[in-house]
């Protein structure tokens, strides 16, 4: 759980649910880019729309004004669901035991070359 | 064509574009919300893009020193040629909306039809900016919906919006000697030939947003020969201020 | 009461230049201290928009007039990006929007002058958008991830900003005619002090200063990110024939940067109490086109609704 103060009542779950907010709150959405084919979508950012095709179109307005994208993938933000580091070691002790999926683990002789 | 012809043809389409893209940049911090700030200053940048492109070809072709920025905000209000609609205050973003219906439907149409011009400018010109006012209509036609089909209160305001604007759409589809000229001899189109095409689309969107269709077949007109609206007036004092204030200044 | 082994985990974690993420456990002074200077900065952003605005119809040519939406649009993009960061953190941008409008949060007080003349547009691109830019580029590396991201964006739009300004400046300042030359010198004399207030009190006198520096959110001093503007801008200025509104301003060999005088502090205090020349007139602005609004974004999100419902009564 995030250390959310609960006496600040502006700090509200990420994934509150929009219809019992207030009628002109545009729910969020969260921007899926692909600069150029051969790339993945990357996320690059979030904007507010009422449904997926103002998004889109938004998307395009506000993350593409530079001709930064050929793809755009949109997502409400209420939808996404995310892995809770809900361990606290999670963040500070990353998996670094399993050394042998990382190539620097295995030795190749100089003579082999590149591999 | 005489050179005459082709320099007023091609200075309403200019004018046209520049007026509307100086009510639109009105918009820019004054928006009903951030992404639709942005949304139609983009709109207003494609207009003033498409309008600097004309009165840079205007500056070549008439060779008297003048560069695009003393045609575009150095003359007197009766030498504008634009479209009486376009110079109309923004109202409120029903009206906005109501207007950028209704010229980008008109536009689209016109510049499909300017593709196939004679004239090597003007057909490159529609090819460029179609893909732009693709979009604009896009963003409009989202709009009226909207709107339309929104809360009672939006549907009314765009109601009366559609209503007020409407004795100005006349002038849009009015074929003039130039503008039959024009079509004539290949190089334009006829306006007049563009109304069924508009009309189908506009009832379509008009019933699916829940509008009724004004029928008032009178119309405003004026603009194309320089008479203008009071409010051109305010218009031009603002957008020449400066080159009014200091001339010939570089900026 | 939070652990102190947890905030010492935290400290050591963002000692070792690491970035913490939205869901990641944080300090509730970590997060508060985020919210409100990202907020800031968002709001900043968005009143922004109005002093440069104020020109847009009147831009002198094309070209200029072209420019100037596409900065003023780049600034409610950045608006848009900061609100996002904040919404990581859990507070929406409506409340967020509220809070800007009602007056109780605060933006950059630099918004708070007025443009009164064409040469303010240049003036506010090279000092505001560059004293801005020195800022920003060091919060490129603050330690929470959306916010540094949302500044490596914002950084790479940004980087036209300055140099159109300073293009407006050449044009009036080195190859104006006499009125444009005198037209550019009051617009320095009056935005250069208020640019150098925007890096905030000097850093003795910063109430968050120290422990801002500590968990990274600020990566550099106020004091040395005010020396390295002046520095910066100094020569630019003299490129320009500007004469600089500070008689104490000279260069120091022996520490290889400029002197320069006193900030009047009183003025900045009193234009962040809200007695500047234009922070009402900005609010109204703000709340004008914000209940200007409301009708259009109630019917958006209307329409969705019941085009949600006829979705659902046609799939069923």
């Amino acid at each position: 759980m995030p250390a959310n103060n609960k006496k600040d009542k502006r700090l509200v779950p990420h994934n509150a649910n929009i219809s019992v907010m207030s009628n002109s709150n545009w729910p969020l959405w969260e921007i899926f880019i692909r600069s150029k084919n051969g790339l993945a979508h990357k996320h690059a950012g979030s904007l507010h729309a009422t449904d997926a095709k103002m998004a889109i179109e938004n998307a395009r307005d506000v993350y593409t004004r530079r001709m930064e994208g050929v793809s755009i993938w949109v997502v409400r933000s209420a939808d996404i669901v995310a892995s809770s580091p809900a361990d606290k070691d999670f963040l500070y002790e990353p998996a670094n035991d399993k050394v042998y999926r990382h190539p620097t683990f295995y030795e190749i002789p100089p003579e082999v070359g590149h591999m | 064509m005489t050179n005459q012809a082709y320099y007023t043809y091609l200075l309403r389409l200019a004018d046209d574009n520049l007026i509307l893209g100086q009510r639109l940049s009105e918009w820019c911090g004054h928006g009903p919300i951030l992404e639709e700030d942005i949304a139609l200053s983009n709109i207003a940048l494609d207009y003033i893009g498409q309008s600097t492109n004309i009165y840079k070809q205007l500056a070549s072709l008439s060779n008297d020193g003048r560069d695009e920025d003393a045609i575009a905000l150095t003359r007197m209000e009766s030498e504008y040629v634009n479209a009486l609609m376009l110079e109309l205050p923004n109202g409120d973003y029903a009206v906005t909306i109501a207007r950028q219906y209704y010229y980008s439907s008109f536009y689209l149409l016109y510049l499909d039809h300017l593709k196939t011009s004679s004239d090597v400018f003007l057909s490159g010109f529609a090819e460029k900016s179609i893909k732009e006012v693709k979009y604009h209509l896009q963003h409009a036609t989202d709009w009226m919906l909207r709107l339309g089909d929104g809360t009672p209160e939006s549907h009314s305001r765009l109601q009366h919006a559609v209503n007020g604007l409407w004795p100005y759409l006349g002038e849009l589809f009015n074929d003039d000697e130039l503008d039959v000229e024009a079509a004539n001899e290949g190089w334009g189109t006829s306006r007049e030939a563009l109304r069924t095409a508009w009309t189908d689309r506009l009832n379509a969107v008009f019933a699916e947003a829940g509008l009724t269709v004004p029928s008032e077949a009178w119309y405003h007109s004026g603009g194309r020969k320089g008479r203008h609206t009071e409010h051109m007036g305010f218009l031009l004092a603002e957008m020449q201020f400066l080159q009014r204030a200091f001339p010939g200044a570089k900026w | 009461m939070e652990n102190q082994a947890l905030l010492e985990r935290f400290q050591n974690y963002v000692d070792a230049e690491n970035k913490i993420e939205a869901k990641d456990w944080m300090p509730d002074g970590y997060r508060k201290t985020l919210v409100r200077q990202i907020a800031q900065h968002a709001h900043s952003e968005v009143v922004g928009m109005l002093p440069e605005g104020n020109w847009i119809t009147r831009a002198p040519s094309l070209r200029r007039k072209t420019i100037l939406i596409s900065k003023v649009q780049d600034e409610a993009g950045h608006g848009l990006y900061l609100y996002s960061a904040c919404e990581t953190l859990g507070v929406d941008r409506d409340t967020l929007i509220e809070e800007l409008l009602s007056g109780k949060a605060k933006y950059s007080s630099i918004f708070n002058y007025p443009t009164v003349s064409w040469a303010d547009i240049g003036a506010i691109g090279w000092l505001v958008d560059g004293a801005a830019i020195v800022n920003q580029v060091s919060l490129q590396r603050t330690s929470y991830g959306p916010y540094s991201r949302a500044m490596v964006r914002i950084c790479k739009e940004e980087s036209f900003h300055q140099r159109q300004g300073y293009e407006i400046m050449i044009a009036l300042a080195k190859n104006g005619n006499e009125a444009q030359k005198k037209m550019a010198q009051e617009a320095f004399n009056r935005w250069w002090w208020p640019s150098l207030m925007m890096f905030g009190p000097s850093d003795a006198a910063s109430a968050h200063s120290g422990q801002n520096m500590a968990w990274k959110i600020k990566r550099h001093g106020n004091d040395e990110l005010r020396q390295k503007f002046v520095d910066m801008t100094v020569p630019q200025a003299e490129y320009l024939g500007l004469t600089i509104p500070d008689k104490d301003l000279k260069w120091n060999e022996a520490t290889g940067h400029y002197d320069f005088g006193e900030i009047d502090w009183t003025e900045f205090n009193e234009v962040v109490k809200g007695n500047g020349p234009c922070n009402k007139q900005r609010l109204q602005t703000r709340n004008k086109a914000h209940d200007e609004g409301a009708w259009v974004r109630e019917a958006a999100m209307a329409y969705a609704r019941k085009q949600q419902e006829r979705q659902a009564v046609s799939a069923a």
